[in-house]
């Protein structure tokens, strides 16, 4: 298995819990609480760690409390930056308690009431915590229903429970009335949770929950929250990357009004009441940076690929054993096709920049911030000040999105040194070019195939080598006996890490756009090339829906319109994507104008949400595949502006159709990452049927078509 | 100087280099309008001054003065939604909702001006407004919802 999806290193802590059995009761007050216990041990590894708290359970995944007054809060570490995971983990369980969703309340990523969790990432929410939810909810009825037998002293069968009440024969009861005056604490494993094809609640399009907070502007992100007696605070950056700080003079910033400049080692900063006197003192701070000998012929973003090559990092090669035998496998083709393609530096661009808030009280520190690793921030801050965990606590308000890009925790740590010494709580708000310079990227990467095919269009051999942009997705699902697949990172010139879709993305752009050439060189029509060599039913399913509502067998492409298509398997779901783009003559503007995507991710559990998340999917894949670039050289970002890095804006948005297979059958599947892989391939597949030019790089056309056709092999 | 937001009069001491959006946000505790690049590039900060949408991050503060400044907190009328706000909560167009205000109060200014936008006027007018996560088609959606349940009548 090649898996190298995550490039950040998650080094658990030792988890305690902080929360002793009555402390429950203390902070929530009375009423029933619920433990979920992992049922597997790949659930407890997501999702917990062992516990060493007295007297509960060892691994504990979510909790629920339903109160005296009936109020339903479902504490979760998962955190809610945009795909939607507030309102469709409140779905679950009102739909297994059987109550409003209205009445139920989510506390989600604060490291001082919710239980451990690795983190939002890789797809994983819907997948593992819903169902976890669920049972715990589920169980959460069933301990009702015991509760009203009791009181009404009849059989728990003849109880039914809807809308928040139970009822029996003419009587009925709320859950208030239930749990008043009750201190009832359980810890559940299994329960039994309702069938997909039986939901009501999930499965159903529940308009967001905090919808209206964030259409009046009342939702507060990190970087809206005030604290009595904030600053505002902001760090001096490195003259270059791995710079490091050789003399400072603070002798003008100094005796500004209000300001206080920290100091410590080579970080430098400042706090002031306003944006602008802090401005001002960072301005006149005066400081030198060397450049770090260890990295003194940084790479330019113009040489990279050949640097991506030849800078391998042994430790991380993963190969999967060859197939057959590729050698053999070519041989015996009639077809043999080999090209090399590339993939640049992208930046998540969250339109939220990282921000901290951080206060400290005796020596305990809180941070909120906008991260998608609670616990991994409240271990980094820990580490960073040499206190313990336990005096630690990490909020995550609903944060402005992150795709990947918001796993670390460098803004909580400058937010709590700078009101470290500040002694007062600051507030660090990443610049926008700060954003686009000392966050990560994803990754960039070179990808070398050589693909063979006998005259009857089956693939003979297949050999896909990966340098640096992860191996996710990288085995193909077509069917070959001779393959060999290799992934290789390298020492990457910038810091990179994770990202929606991250090395699916290259990978399917290079093995669906391989694909199309495979099926041009053999005059064959792409669809059936596939289809032909594809057994996976779920794969054969969603290209098939896309190719019929795209209507395939009707496109013709000509040198000012093109057809292309391409499909993938990804974390579970299954994608193909059909697209049409015009090109303008004679600038050679290109326009992606319709994008069908077929999408099947199991059991569906909100259409609208589900169909808005491909489609913000899709949209996004359109900036990678068409225009988005991090420019870099000797260790600057050349390009850190929203004006110069181009993102997709209204004008570049296509028509957009979404097919749906709901299989209710399977078990659910995330859906915020998958859509996105088959975009770029089906774009350039389109440009390539429309002008004969094979595009082999991301982003496609940065300043439209090339001008002269490329050889095709 | 004094600034008049969402029908509000306000006195206030303000450095005459100070930008609206973090006058509205820090001295004004009005942090619907958001940051997002402090360049006028994305329309997260977007603002209506008489009635224009304008960007309140390369906007002086002291520049409006006196005029009515409208941002997303003034856009509800006696605890009703703005017919724009409630159409995004219809279109469901929004995930993060970081973008949110800033589209809702670039699109009202755009009914204000054209009560019945094209699609492509839409898109035209708000192409300053960035939203990430890409739910672009179904803000476009919200605008020509609101256009049709206010009737052209509103704002
Ligand atoms: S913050 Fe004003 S336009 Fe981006
Ligand atoms: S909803 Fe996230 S930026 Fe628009």
């Amino acid at each position: 298995m090649l898996e190298v999806e995550r490039y950040e290193l998650f080094a658990g802590p030792a988890y305690h819990f902080d929360l002793e059995r009555r402390d429950f009761f203390k902070l929530l007050g009375g009423g029933l609480v619920l433990f979920l216990a992992f049922d597997h041990p790949a659930a407890a590894q997501e999702s917990g760690r062992g516990g060493r708290g007295q007297g509960l359970p060892q691994t504990i995944s979510a909790w629920l409390h339903i109160s005296e007054l009936g109020i339903v809060t479902v504490f979760t570490g998962k955190t809610e930056v945009g795909q939607n995971i507030r309102t469709s983990l409140a779905q679950a369980v009102a739909e297994e308690l059987r109550a409003p969703i209205a009445s139920i309340t989510l506390v989600m990523a604060d490291t001082g009431l919710t239980p451990y969790d690795m983190g939002t990432f890789g797809s994983r929410t819907t997948p593992t915590m819903a169902p976890q939810l669920r049972k715990m909810a589920a169980a959460a009825r069933e301990t009702l229903i015991d509760l009203a037998a009791e009181k009404w002293k009849v059989d728990r069968a003849s109880i039914t429970v809807a809308d928040g009440r139970l009822k029996y024969s003419d009587q009925s009861v709320s859950f208030g009335e239930l749990t008043h005056g009750q201190q009832l604490m359980k810890t559940v494993d299994e329960a039994p949770v309702t069938p997909a094809n039986k939901w009501t609640v999930a499965g159903t399009s529940v308009p967001k929950t905090t919808a209206r907070d964030m259409v009046t502007g009342t939702h507060r992100f990190t970087s809206d929250l005030v604290r009595p007696n904030m600053l505002l605070g902001r760090v001096l950056r490195p003259s270059a990357f791995n710079a490091k700080l050789a003399s400072l003079d603070a002798k003008e910033a100094e005796p500004i009004k209000n300001v206080k400049i920290v100091h410590d080692g080579d970080f430098v900063g400042a706090v002031a009441p306003d944006e602008l006197t802090l401005a001002k003192a960072i301005d006149a701070l005066k400081a030198e940076w060397t450049a770090d000998p260890q990295h003194s012929s940084q790479p330019s973003s113009k040489d990279l690929f050949a640097y991506l090559k030849s800078h391998p990092e042994e430790s991380r090669q993963r190969t999967t054993p060859e197939q057959g035998s590729v050698e053999q496998g070519l041989k015996s083709s009639d077809f043999i096709r080999e090209a090399t393609y590339t993939v640049s530096y992208i930046a998540h661009t969250p339109l939220e920049p990282r921000a901290a808030v951080a206060e400290w009280t005796e020596g305990k520190l809180t941070v909120w911030t906008g991260t998608q690793v609670p616990f991994g921030v409240r271990s980094e801050l820990a580490e960073a000040f040499s206190i313990p965990e336990s005096n630690v606590r990490v909020i995550v308000p609903d944060t402005g999105s992150g795709y990947g890009g918001k796993h670390s925790g460098e803004v909580a740590i400058e937010a709590a040194r700078l009101a470290k010494s500040a002694g007062q709580p600051v507030k660090v708000i990443w610049t926008r070019e700060e954003e686009f310079t000392w966050a990560y990227f994803r990754p960039a990467g070179v990808i070398e195939v050589r693909g063979g095919t006998l005259k009857d269009g089956r693939i003979a051999a297949w050999e896909f080598h990966n340098y640096n942009s992860g191996g996710s997705g990288i085995e193909t699902p077509y069917d070959v006996q001779n393959k060999k697949v290799e992934f290789q990172a390298s020492a990457s010139p910038l810091r990179q890490g994770s990202y929606r879709g991250l090395a699916a993305t290259a990978n399917h752009f290079a093995r669906e756009s391989h694909m199309d050439e495979l099926a041009a060189a053999m005059g064959m029509d792409p669809l059936e090339f596939r289809l032909k060599n594809l057994k996976n039913e779920r794969l054969r399913a969603v290209l098939q829906a896309a190719a019929a509502k795209f209507e395939w067998d009707k496109t013709k492409s000509i040198p000012t319109r093109g057809f292309g298509l391409a499909c993938g398997v990804e974390k579970g779901g299954y994608v193909a994507t059909c697209a049409e783009v015009s090109i303008s003559q004679p600038d050679g503007k290109v326009k992606i104008e319709r994008v069908v995507t077929a999408f099947e991710c199991g059991a569906i559990v909100n259409p609208e949400h589900l169909k808005n998340q491909v489609e913000g999917g899709v949209i996004m894949g359109i900036g990678g595949a068409m225009f988005e670039a991090i420019e870099f050289d000797d260790g600057r970002i050349l390009n850190p502006h929203l004006a110069k890095y181009r993102v997709p804006r209204f004008s570049d948005i296509p028509v957009l159709e979404t097919v749906l297979l709901n299989r209710k059958d399977l078990p659910s599947a995330g859906a915020g990452e998958t859509p996105i892989v088959g975009l770029a391939p089906a774009v350039g597949n389109a440009i390539f049927h429309a002008t004969g030019i094979r595009i082999r790089s991301l982003p496609m056309v940065p300043q439209g078509l090339p001008n002269q056709p490329q050889p095709t092999a | 100087m004094e600034l008049v937001v969402n029908q509000k009069h306000y006195r206030l001491e303000v450095h005459a280099d100070r930008m609206l959006l973090w006058v509205l946000r820090d001295d004004l505790g009005l942090t619907g309008s958001k940051y997002g690049c402090g360049e006028g590039h994305c329309g997260a900060c977007t603002v209506l001054i008489d009635g224009a949408p304008t960007r309140s991050c390369v906007t002086l503060a002291n520049s409006v003065a006196g005029k009515p400044i409208t941002t997303i907190e003034g856009l509800a009328q006696n605890g009703h939604l703005h017919p724009l706000q409630e159409a995004f909560i219809q279109a469901d167009a929004m995930q993060c909702g970081y973008c949110t205000p800033g589209m809702i109060v670039s699109g009202a200014g755009l009914l204000k001006k054209n009560p019945h936008p094209t699609q492509a006027e839409i898109k035209e007018a708000m192409e300053g407004n960035v939203c990430r996560c890409g739910t672009y088609p179904r803000i476009v959606a919200a605008v020509q919802m609101a256009a049709r349940t206010a009737g052209g009548q509103h704002a």
